[in-house]
């Protein structure tokens, strides 16, 4: 007991530090580029849509930086031993933006209308025997099978928790209420001026007392990247959200007085940015090949250069800011002579491989002249392709590359993000965001099944450690960088990223210094 | 007074001349004096001009030699203008000569076909065009080729309609030669001259096309033109002008030469349209 008191009185005097130096009041203005579609999370899940309807929706959970759940909607949860059974207990007097209480009923609604709207929602629901609500403030999830990522499946953008009594019985996606979103977090939305801003304004009766502290956001629309820069130096904008201006820019923007920026808030993304070889045919579909493009890569010059020494040159297939990375695997440094050797010995005859960049701005396109500058120093005779984002997505989904850059995220858990782009039974042609290369390594496959459904967090990392060893070494990718987007930010924006999906959910603690 | 002394009399026109032949030939000199190619990383990005020994015009954003890439530039600029003027009067020429010398039906045809280009925006058409076949080195040219015929056609129609009216073609006539010969041998001979001017000018219409398609990025993405360079240093203007300085002195440097050309074959080639006011 004594022990007890002594905790809460100690969360009691860093709550009031804490309150006392946080101001309340302000308007903060943003960039969200491009413009989202639509602000109704549940469903429209792109990124710019997940940045402004972070603000307004909210999941179970969130994710600290190290990716450890945190409560959100859910105040505390437990997980049965053996991973079978999942209970959340909702926090009390919560309410919708429109006054209506929330409870769990909402909660069950909501699993059913992801369900038909979230791809990657119903993916890890699979998994799931039922959802039930026992009373108004507690959710049991029962499980089909133990599934260890479940856990990080629970944020806003993966789960938002959406009304019931709005949706329940209504045709979701011409439902008219979608035009002006009703969340439960911690701001309302109030205007969209299509094609110029987002105004959203301070929940007062959010369930946590004292916040938010910022009165009004919004979301500016500013289509030109150079434009974009302007309007942050003028202090037009006091946010950049990552990748918002060209990365020539991010140094100069930094390098002005009172700007901060940081790294943090995409742990639970962690971009993971590599080439598709064509694992079928042409020289990529040979291992040595493969390995010799590894070796001809100068990774830790396009990182400096390219990408102005933001990110990491990654080892394999999971990210090092993904949960069961391992960096026990072969490794490729840039040496172009081993790249030669490999290529005379599995006499490579000079066919020429075709190079697909991404569409994505002057950056990617970079990044494709310095890979083809790099490949045709070791002998590799290239042709950079050139497509717009539909041709993109055409030729990839059809396999008609050699090479193709690509970046996906990852969520956390090599489960969720990264066995997608590897397994067999995701070889399927029509879609840009599976095993593209067409990798099949049946064994591995097994580990992958295997890996996703152990309970025994060390037994995982078992798995996934032998997985990494055996991909890296067949290289049916080409790993280039784990991508970091610094968001820049003026100094006087306090507390603005404190979770794993940063800018996404991050402004329910963030205060303005006057 | 030869051609040559003619043209020789427009100082300008001589300066247009030289500057052209100086860019033909270090476009053609460019793999001697950078076996290494325009697209070699060979210092750090983003050194600024007449720092470095051996980089003149500094490095681009990847650390490439700005001036190997201006050279090699020069070559894809000349051999774009060039072919796509060559096929734009292959198309052009016939056609307005068909159209000018048998008159009626053949030439409204003709003429409707021709507006039917006219009215669409050329560089809109241009875009299009590159679009739709992928931007490449040859379906640039072919786009830049299709866009520009028309005033050729226009051209050809009005110089042979006037020429078919002379007494010497009707003499042909009665001398009992055929069409084909009287069109080829007797009319188009004389309608020469406009088309030259015209063509010069049309080289150097050329030459801004592509730099502007592989400004927006529809260029051929393996071949280092001065349109890309100036589009990929777009983004970094402010912190390294340079990069879109120098390509963009070189286009306005060879449009220039090209236009006096045309302007000084013009007085060389009609001497009794000597403009007014001239000495």
């Amino acid at each position: 007991m004594k022990h007890l008191k002594l905790t809460t009185f100690l969360v009691a005097a860093m709550l009031a530090t804490g309150a006392a130096a946080q101001e309340d009041g302000g308007r903060l203005d943003l960039i969200v580029q491009p413009e989202p579609p639509s602000l109704m999370l549940g469903l429209v899940q792109n990124g710019p849509t997940q940045m402004v309807s972070g603000q307004i929706y909210e999941g179970l959970l969130r994710y600290n930086t190290d990716l450890e759940p945190q409560p959100s909607l859910a105040k505390s949860w437990e997980i049965a031993e053996d991973g079978m059974t999942y209970t959340f207990h909702l926090n009390e007097g919560v309410t919708w933006h429109d006054g209506e209480p929330f409870s769990s009923a909402d909660v069950v609604f909501t699993t059913k209308f992801l369900q038909d709207n979230h791809p990657r929602f119903r993916a890890a629901f699979s998994h799931v025997e039922s959802v039930e609500a026992p009373d108004a403030n507690t959710v049991v999830i029962k499980m089909k099978e133990p599934y260890g990522p479940f856990i990080n499946a629970f944020e806003a953008g993966s789960m938002p928790i959406v009304p019931a009594h709005i949706y329940e019985g209504t045709d979701y996606a011409t439902n008219e209420m979608n035009a002006t979103p009703i969340g439960t977090g911690p701001y309302k939305f109030v205007e969209w001026s299509k094609g110029s801003f987002i105004h959203l304004t301070k929940n007062p009766d959010y369930y946590i007392d004292g916040l938010p502290h910022i009165d009004d956001l919004y979301y500016r629309v500013v289509p030109d990247a150079a434009s974009r820069a302007v309007a942050f130096e003028t202090g037009e904008v006091s946010v950049l959200p990552g990748g918002a201006v060209e990365n020539w820019d991010v140094k100069r923007l930094t390098e002005m007085d009172g700007v901060c920026s940081t790294s943090a808030g995409w742990e639970f993304f962690a971009p993971h940015a590599w080439m598709w070889l064509n694992n079928r045919e042409g020289p990529t579909s040979d291992k040595r090949f493969r390995q010799a493009v590894m070796f001809a890569l100068d990774r830790e010059f396009v990182k400096d250069v390219v990408w102005n020494g933001f990110g990491k040159v990654p080892t394999g297939p999971v990210s090092s800011k993904t949960n069961f990375y391992s960096d026990d695997v072969p490794q490729y440094p840039h040496d172009p002579d081993k790249a030669k050797e490999l290529l005379a010995e599995m006499g490579y005859d000079g066919t020429p491989v075709r190079v697909l960049p991404l569409p994505y701005g002057e950056t990617w396109q970079r990044w494709a002249e310095a890979v083809k500058q790099n490949l045709e120093e070791v002998g590799i005779k290239v042709d950079i392709d050139s497509a717009d984002v539909a041709g993109w997505n055409e030729k990839t989904a059809n396999w008609d590359y050699d090479m193709a850059f690509t970046y996906l995220y990852q969520y956390g858990d090599p489960a969720l993000g990264v066995a997608r782009n590897y397994t067999a039974d995701q070889i399927k042609k029509g879609s840009p965001w599976n095993n593209v290369e067409g990798y099949e390594n049946p064994e591995l496959d097994k580990k992958w099944a295997a890996a996703a459904i152990e309970p025994d967090n060390a037994k995982r990392q078992e798995l996934y450690t032998e997985i990494q060893q055996q991909i890296v070494e067949d290289v049916p990718v080409a790993w280039l960088l784990e991508i970091e987007f610094p968001t820049i930010y003026r100094c006087n924006v306090k507390n603005l990223i404190t979770t794993g999906i940063g800018l996404n959910d991050g402004l329910r603690d963030a205060w303005i210094e006057q | 007074m030869s051609l040559w002394s003619r043209f020789a009399t427009n100082r300008a026109a001589v300066i247009g001349l030289i500057v052209l032949i100086a860019v033909i030939i270090i476009a053609l000199l460019a793999p001697v004096m950078f076996p290494k190619g325009p697209w070699a990383m060979v210092q750090r990005p983003f050194l600024a001009p007449f720092d470095t020994d051996g980089l003149p015009l500094g490095t681009d954003t990847l650390g490439r030699n700005v001036l190997a890439g201006l050279i090699y530039g020069a070559r894809v600029s000349l051999l774009v203008g060039l072919v796509s003027t060559v096929m734009a009067l292959l198309i052009g020429v016939p056609l307005g000569a068909v159209a000018g010398f048998y008159g009626g039906w053949v030439d409204e045809i003709a003429m409707r076909f021709t507006e039917f280009f006219q009215t669409i925006p050329n560089f809109a058409l241009a875009i299009v065009l590159v679009a739709i076949l992928e931007p490449s080195l040859t379906s640039i040219t072919i786009s830049i080729a299709i866009v520009s015929w028309p005033p050729v056609a226009r051209l050809v129609r009005a110089e042979v309609m006037s020429v078919t009216r002379r007494e010497y073609v009707d003499a042909a006539r009665l001398a009992g030669l055929s069409n084909l010969h009287i069109l080829t041998r007797q009319v188009l001979p004389n309608t020469v001259s406009p088309i030259i001017v015209m063509a010069s000018l049309m080289v150097a219409t050329a030459i801004l096309l592509e730099s502007s398609l592989s400004f927006l990025g529809l260029g051929d993405p393996n071949i280092m033109s001065w349109g890309y360079q100036i589009g990929a240093a777009r983004t970094v203007i402010r912190s390294a002008w340079w990069l879109s300085f120098f390509p963009g002195v070189a286009i306005v440097l060879t449009v220039l030469a090209l236009n006096l050309i045309g302007e000084g074959l013009n007085d060389a080639l009609n001497p009794h349209l000597t403009r007014k006011g001239k000495s």
